[in-house]
Order: structure tokens, then sequence, then C-alpha cells
């Protein structure tokens, strides 16, 4: 298992870059989406797994007795998948009115306001 | 002290306001600040002339060595007051000459922040302290070139005088830092006694050319003269006080204060005399081929600075005495010389010597301004400037090397010096009364009072110099000689040599002026060498910034979020490989191929579910089918979470996925359709980036899982959870507990995300918009 998971976590990557890479909208976001899936597992991963037990306090105890799942990057998970939740839905949406607004799928059209010197040729021979 | 300076710096800032309130009487309290600063400051002058020096330190970061720290002794006395009682006069002139300006009270704010920052820098005794100051004279002298700010040349010489004194700045900081080292003091009091420690130093040679850069470009000394003729752009008064009297001394202060600490060393002296010769020589050449009034007094201004700097460069007591009588003389006369330009400029409308004549009629007063100060410029006696000309060349003739030259040198300007004295102070007012320059107004007195006083100040200076300004200029000087002095100014010495040379110089002046027009003409065959001039080479270089900025943007800035990415995660590889060269981190998978065997079914069954899907995504064209394939990624995920002990965290993903692919279905039919867009050939590459970047998590995953865990918290959490959070589900306790600002935060994060989809469903943006 110590090398299954980070083998998994590699092609998680890879497929999620890969499908960023592309200019259109819709495996951008895709992509974007894996991406946040393989860096979940990252975490998961290098915060050490625990085959069965979970990080619960069980029956009458007062205190957790070895072995039990280290919280810590569990916690961290929680927050990092409802955060990734609320950015795809922007995400989503957003390129939903970019679609609508400028007619495009393609991210190449929508770097118009990035080139200065197009756009303001007088400025940049100044 | 520092109320002084604090007082200055809140009625900048009070000035538009006090304008508004006021109107044109604003000057009153504008005048009355540097009037009041003068007389504080004068009530130094017994302390200071008993042989005192006064230290007055507010500390600010004394850990740092930074400290508000005043020094007077008699150079920064000196300077201090010909700062707040030349200001004086300014602040009274300004007033009329800007009269009824929308912009009067914003100008008086530049004007008094300025002259809190000269005042700053002549007093400061910490060298940080003095560098702020120094700074912000730059700032102010910006905004005050600037002024018409409508103007594109006011703009450009703005711009070109805060690039090139800011530049300076930067080296001076650079150069007062490695002195601070060089000396293991930043006080300027104690540096002043670390001569051997300092020059004896390995960083004396950078330290002194940084330094010198800094004094050079403030100075307008060769070759960073050119801003100075620029920066008459600005309002006359500005001209007058900070490019002609004060600003540009505050690198001949700068030397002079650091005299006893730099000087005496072969490298000084050289330096000094080249720079400060050259400088003189050019000012004077440029001068006598101009015919605006106020060039000509820029230029000559570059020449009286040059030759400041020869004589702090010469270094001996008697070049370092007359160093500061032509500083006094010539700030007294010049700044007449520009006031009067000043009131010709505002009576006539113009400043080019050949349409001005005959103006003496309709002016008197700036006429006989012009006459006294003109007649110190030329040094006749008994004007003040005679002294300072009769010291100048005594120090020339009595130094130790290089003599004739710079003599030669001293004797030119003069002479220039001469000829323009006779153009203002005549020409312009007396000769030709026949046909006068109509005058559009008359003058109000606000605009010929400041230039007469300063002329007779010029006059009273030369009759009675033993009583009036001989004590502070001692001790001035033995602020920079070290040792007490004990010389006499007097206006007669009787038929000497020097007297003779005077004369001379005044005849030659004379003849100069009268062929000036044929001298004018020569002047075209000059112009091929300000084509290449560092007027030239500023404007060059600034258009090649503007176009390598340009082109470093378009290559860096272009706009493709791909080559942006590209870029980040190739760093990323790269820094990954330097690191693991440089570390001998080594993967040992030796561990792991123990431990290969040790897996379950249902573990690799997720895993070979998850690798054909993967593939299978970066292949699909349908957009619904990559959906239901992200979605059966990600549930398989979760369950990897149920399998390693983690259910809440798979309760979530489980709930997310399912939310996020019904967010899609619901917004799917907006969507574009997918096609392939790219060349293959792109597509090959991203696909080489994807690979390398994937392997490469995998190794720093495996990497990472080689060495032991060390890590208090979940010890922490698995003993207090229950006992401090009475909760038994540790993450969830973490959560809304221990952590519960930081869930807050999330849950504030969503929130926004919320009301940014709701803004953008509900934004209607209009079709050309």
């Amino acid at each position: 298992m110590d090398i299954l998971l980070p083998v998994l976590v590699g092609f998680l990557f890879a497929a999620g870059l890969y499908l960023i890479l592309h200019r259109h909208f819709f495996k951008l976001i895709i992509g974007m989406m894996l991406f946040g899936l393989a860096t979940n597992m990252f975490l998961f991963v290098i915060g050490r797994l625990t085959r069965g037990n979970t990080a619960i306090i069980a029956g009458t105890d007062q205190v957790a007795s070895e072995p039990f799942a280290d919280p810590v990057p569990q916690a961290l998970l929680l927050t990092a998948i409802v955060i990734g939740f609320g950015v795809q839905a922007f995400a989503i949406v957003l390129i939903k009115r970019v679609y609508q607004v400028f007619g495009t799928n393609d991210l190449d059209d929508l770097d118009k306001t990035d080139r200065i010197h197009e756009k303001y040729p007088d400025k940049a021979s100044e | 002290m520092l109320i002084v300076i604090l007082a200055g710096v809140l009625l900048a800032f009070l000035a538009p306001l006090l304008y508004r309130w006021l109107g044109r009487y604003v000057s009153i309290p504008m005048a009355l600040y540097p009037l009041s600063a003068f007389v504080f400051l004068a009530s130094y002058l017994p302390q200071v002339l008993s042989g005192e020096t006064i230290n007055v330190v507010y500390r600010w970061a004394p850990a740092l060595n930074i400290n508000l720290h005043f020094y007077i002794d008699g150079l920064s006395l000196f300077f201090a007051l010909l700062v707040t009682g030349f200001g004086t006069l300014i602040m009274i002139y300004a007033g009329g000459y800007l009269k009824g300006d929308p912009l009067l009270g914003r100008f008086y704010l530049y004007l008094t922040l300025f002259m809190v920052a000269m005042a700053g820098v002549v007093l400061s005794g910490n060298i940080f302290c003095l560098f702020v100051f120094w700074e912000l004279t730059s700032l102010s002298s910006y905004l005050l070139i600037g002024y018409k700010h409508n103007k594109q040349e006011s703009r450009d010489a703005a711009l070109q005088a805060l690039m090139v004194t800011g530049a300076g700045g930067m080296a001076l900081m650079a150069g007062l830092l490695l002195l601070g080292m060089a000396g293991e003091t930043y006080t300027l009091s104690d540096l002043l006694h670390k001569r051997e420690l300092v020059t004896s130093h390995d960083l004396y040679l950078p330290l002194l050319v940084l330094i010198l850069i800094g004094a050079f470009t403030k100075s307008a000394q060769f070759p960073f003269h050119f801003w100075l003729p620029n920066a008459m752009a600005a309002p006359t008064p500005v001209s007058a006080y900070l490019h002609s009297a004060t600003m540009v001394k505050a690198g001949i202060y700068l030397l002079a204060r650091l005299t006893p600490v730099l000087g005496g060393t072969e490298v000084w002296h050289y330096s000094l005399m080249t720079a400060g010769g050259i400088t003189t020589l050019l000012g004077a050449l440029l001068a006598i081929q101009h015919t605006d009034l106020k060039a000509i007094l820029a230029y000559t201004t570059i020449s009286a600075l040059g030759i400041l700097v020869t004589m702090t460069g010469i270094g001996s007591a008697p070049a370092l005495q007359a160093m500061l009588v032509f500083l006094l003389a010539h700030a007294l006369y010049k700044g007449t010389l520009f006031l009067v330009a000043g009131n010709v400029d505002h009576a006539t409308g113009t400043r080019e010597i050949g349409q001005l004549q005959g103006l003496g009629k309709g002016m008197k007063t700036t006429a006989v301004a012009a006459m006294l100060a003109a007649m110190s410029m030329a040094g006749v006696l008994p004007f003040f400037g005679f002294i300072g000309k009769e010291l100048l060349y005594e120090a020339a003739l009595g130094a130790t090397a290089f003599k004739a030259v710079l003599f030669a040198v001293s004797f030119f300007s003069g002479m220039v010096f001469a000829a323009v004295a006779l153009v203002l102070g005549y020409q312009l007012f007396w000769r030709r009364k026949a046909r006068p320059t109509p005058l559009r107004h008359s003058l109000s007195p606000a605009l010929f009072w400041p230039p007469l006083i300063l002329a007779s100040t010029g006059l009273v200076f030369g009759l009675f110099p033993a009583p009036l300004v001989t004590p502070v200029l001692r001790r001035a000087a033995e602020a920079m000689l070290g040792v007490e002095q004990l010389f006499e100014l007097a206006l007669w010495h009787g038929f000497t040599l020097v007297l003779g040379l005077s004369l001379l110089t005044l005849l030659m002046g004379y003849v100069v002026y009268r062929y000036s027009k044929r001298l004018l003409s020569y002047s075209s065959r000059f112009n091929i060498l300000y084509k290449l001039g560092p007027d030239r080479v500023y404007g060059l270089a600034i258009k090649g910034l503007l176009l390598g900025s340009t082109s470093l943007t378009r290559i860096i800035q272009n706009g493709y979020l791909r080559v942006y990415i590209t870029v980040m995660i190739i760093t990323l590889i790269g820094l990954l490989v330097l690191v693991k060269n440089q570390s001998q981190l080594e993967l040992d998978l030796s561990q792991s191929t123990v431990t290969i065997m040790d897996v379950r079914l249902y573990e690799v069954v997720l895993f070979i579910l998850i690798l054909p899907a993967l593939l299978f995504l970066i292949r699909v064209r349908s957009r619904l089918t990559s959906i239901a394939i992200l979605g059966m990624i990600g549930y398989s995920g979760a369950l990897y979470f149920v399998l390693f002990g983690a259910p809440d965290v798979a309760a979530t993903q489980l709930l997310i996925e399912t939310m996020t692919v019904v967010v899609f279905v619901l917004v799917l039919h907006k969507l574009p359709q997918f096609r392939f867009v790219g060349s293959r050939f792109q597509r090959i590459r991203y696909m080489i980036v994807s690979v390398l970047f994937g392997a490469m998590m995998t190794y720093v995953t495996l990497l990472v899982k080689q060495y032991p865990l060390v890590s208090g918290l979940k010890t922490f959490y698995g003993e207090n959870s229950y006992l401090l959070g009475h909760g038994r589900n540790i993450v969830n306790v973490i959560l809304v507990d221990f952590r519960a600002l930081d869930t807050l935060g999330e849950t504030t994060v969503l929130g926004v995300a919320a009301i940014g989809i709701y803004a953008m469903l509900k934004l209607r943006m209009d079709k050309d918009h």
C-alpha cells in the first residue's frame, strides 16, 4: 500500500495538469477538479495512513488510545474539500457567464486585456 | 528643535486650507514660519560662536542606530540660516508671483515641505536622518518643478530631475551605509573623528565613489548637470530658492560636512577638482550661448557650483574659506537675479534677452536690485562678491598642484560672470531707452522688495564683512578643518596681484559682453556636441527602459494561462532536482517493496478502476460523460478515505462530489460544446510536462513517507478532545472547537463564493459592453 497510493496521486496530478493546460474552458474546469482531488489525496497520503482505525474515542474511554488515525490531516482535508467546492462552483458559473458574454470557449480569446502593447499601442511606443 | 521641524510639516499641509481661508494673505503665515525658524536658529548663534556644538537627540529606533539627531555647529548653522532666511523672502515673493493662482495653496505646501527638508538635511547629525531629509528634498523638488502640471515640458523636467537626483540618492544611501560600516558609527559628529579609520578602510574607495555620485547629482556636477537647466521649467521662486541658492548646494554641504572624514586623500582632491573644473568651464561656456534669461542663470549656477566643488577639492584652509564666502555671495546675488528674471518675465511676458531693453524706467526698484546683484556677481568693489572673487583667486594661486589650471578655470568663469552681469544689470534695463519693451502691468511690492533686500544684503555684507559674516564663517570653516580659524574678511587688501587680476577679469568680461552676439553665432557649431551630451544619453536610457520593460512584459505577461502554468511547473521540477542534488535525499524503495504485498484486494480494485477512468476522461468528447466519469473518480477517492480511517472526510467528499455533479448538470446546457483546440504538437508537449509533474509528485510523496512524522498534535488532540471539547469524534472537535475560528473562516469563504455566484447569475450585461 505504501507504493500504490503515491502512484495513484501521481496519475491524478498528471491527468489534472494535462486537462488544465488545454485551452478549452470545459477541460480546464474538469482539470481543476481533478487537481483538487489529487491535492487532497496527496495530503491524506503524506499524513500517514492507518488502515481501519478512525480518529474517534471509543466507548467509555476518556482519551483516545493507539492505534488511532491522525485527526489533523483529516481536519485539514475537510476544510480543503469544502473550500474546493466553493471555488469549483464559482468557476463553473464564471465560465458559463464568460461563455454567454463573450461567446467563446477558448481561453486564448480572453487574453486581450493582458496585452498592453496591443490595446494601447501608443503607450508602449512612447 | 523637533517642534520647529514638525510645525513646518504641519503648516505645509495646512497651506491649501489656509489659502482657502485667507486668500492672498496666505503668504503672511507662510512667511512667518521661516522667519520664526530663522530667529530660533539665530538664538543658537552665541553658543556656536563661542565654539560649542549642540546635539539634540530624539531616540527613534536606537537598536538600528536610527535617531532623529540634530547637530548644530558653525557649518550647519550657516546653511540653516541661509535656508530659512532666504526662505522667508521667497515665501513673500511667491505670494506676489503666483497671485491669483488657484493652486497657490498647493505651491506653498510643496515649498514649505522643501524648506523643512532642506533645513533637516543641514541640521541632521545622524546618517539615516540625513538621508531621509535628503530624499525629501528630491521629492519636493520634483513636485515643485512639475508645478505647471498641464505642461508636458514641466512634467518631463520634473521626472528627469527626480530620476537623476533619485538615482544619486540611491548611491548616497549605499555610500552612507558603507561609511557607517567603515567608521563603525552612524552618528555624524562621531564620524568626524574617525578619519584614520575610514580612509584606511578597504571600503574607502567604493564609499567615496557612491557618496560623490550622490553629491554630484544633487549639485548638478558634470556629467549629471543636465537636469538643472531643464528644471527651470519650475516657477521662478522655485528656481531662485531650490535650484540656485539652497537645494543644489546640498551636495556642496555634504562634501563640506564630510571633508574632515573623507577629505585629504588624493582620490578626493583629484575627483573633486576634475569634476568641479569641468563643470565650471562647461557651465560658463553654455551660459554665453543661451538667450533665455533663466537658462543663462541656470548655466552660470552650474558654473558656480563647479567652483564650489573645485574649492572643496583643493581642501586647503584658504580654499575652504573662499568656498564659504563665495557660496554666500552666490546665494545672495544669484537669488536676486533669478527673482529679477522672474519680475521681468512677469511684467513683459518674455525672457528672451533679445526682446528686452530699456526696462529701467518702468521697473526702477527691480532695476536697482538687478544692478546691485550684477555688480556683486561681476565682483566689483565694494560688494560681497568682490571679496568672494578675491579669495577664489588667492586660493587657486595658493593651491599646491595644478595652480595654473585652477586659476585659468576660475578666471574664465569670472570673465563669463562679468559678461552675464553686464547683460542682466545693464543691458536689460538701461541700454537703448528709446524703444523700451512694453510692460503689461506694474509690479506689486511683494515682487520687488525681496530681490532688493537680497541685493542690499550683498552690499552690506561687502561693506561690513568683519562684524556681520566673519564670525559665523570662521566657525563653519572650523567645522571643515577641525582647528579654530582666525581669518578676517576685508574689502581692501591694497594693490596686490589679485586685485589686478580682478580688474582684468572685469575688462575681459566687458570684451566678452561686447562680442557676445558674435560668440552666439558660433554656438551653432557646437550643436553636434549636444546631441552626444548626457541629456541625450538620459533620453535614450529612458526610451530603452520603456522599450525593455514593454518587451519584458510581453514575454512574461503573455496572457496564456497554459504558458504561465507550464513555467511554474517546470520551475518547481527544476527546484526539486536542485534540492535533491544538494541534499543527498535518496529514495529508499526497499521498505516499500517489502510492504508492496501488504495490500487488500479492494484497494487494488479501486486503483484499477480509477486509472482507465482517467485515461477515458482525457479522451472523451461528451460533456455529460466527462462529468459522470469525474463523479466516479471522486467517489472512488471517497472510498479510499473510508478504508484508511477517515469516515468524516469520506462523507464530505461524497456529498461535495454529488453537489458538484448537480451544479454541473444544472448549467450544462449553458456551457460550450467540447471540441479540441490546439495542435497535436502542443498536446504532446503538455503530455510530457504533465507526466513529469505526476512522476515528481509520486516521488515527493514516497520521499516524505520515508521519514517518520513527528507531531505532538495527534497526541494532544487524542488526549484532550473528550476532556476539553467533550466530543468523541476528534476530527469534529478540532473543526468546531479547537480550530473553530478557522471553520468560521471557511464558512465565510463559502458565503463569499455564494454571493459571487448569485451576483454573476443575476448580472445582466449589455451586449455591447
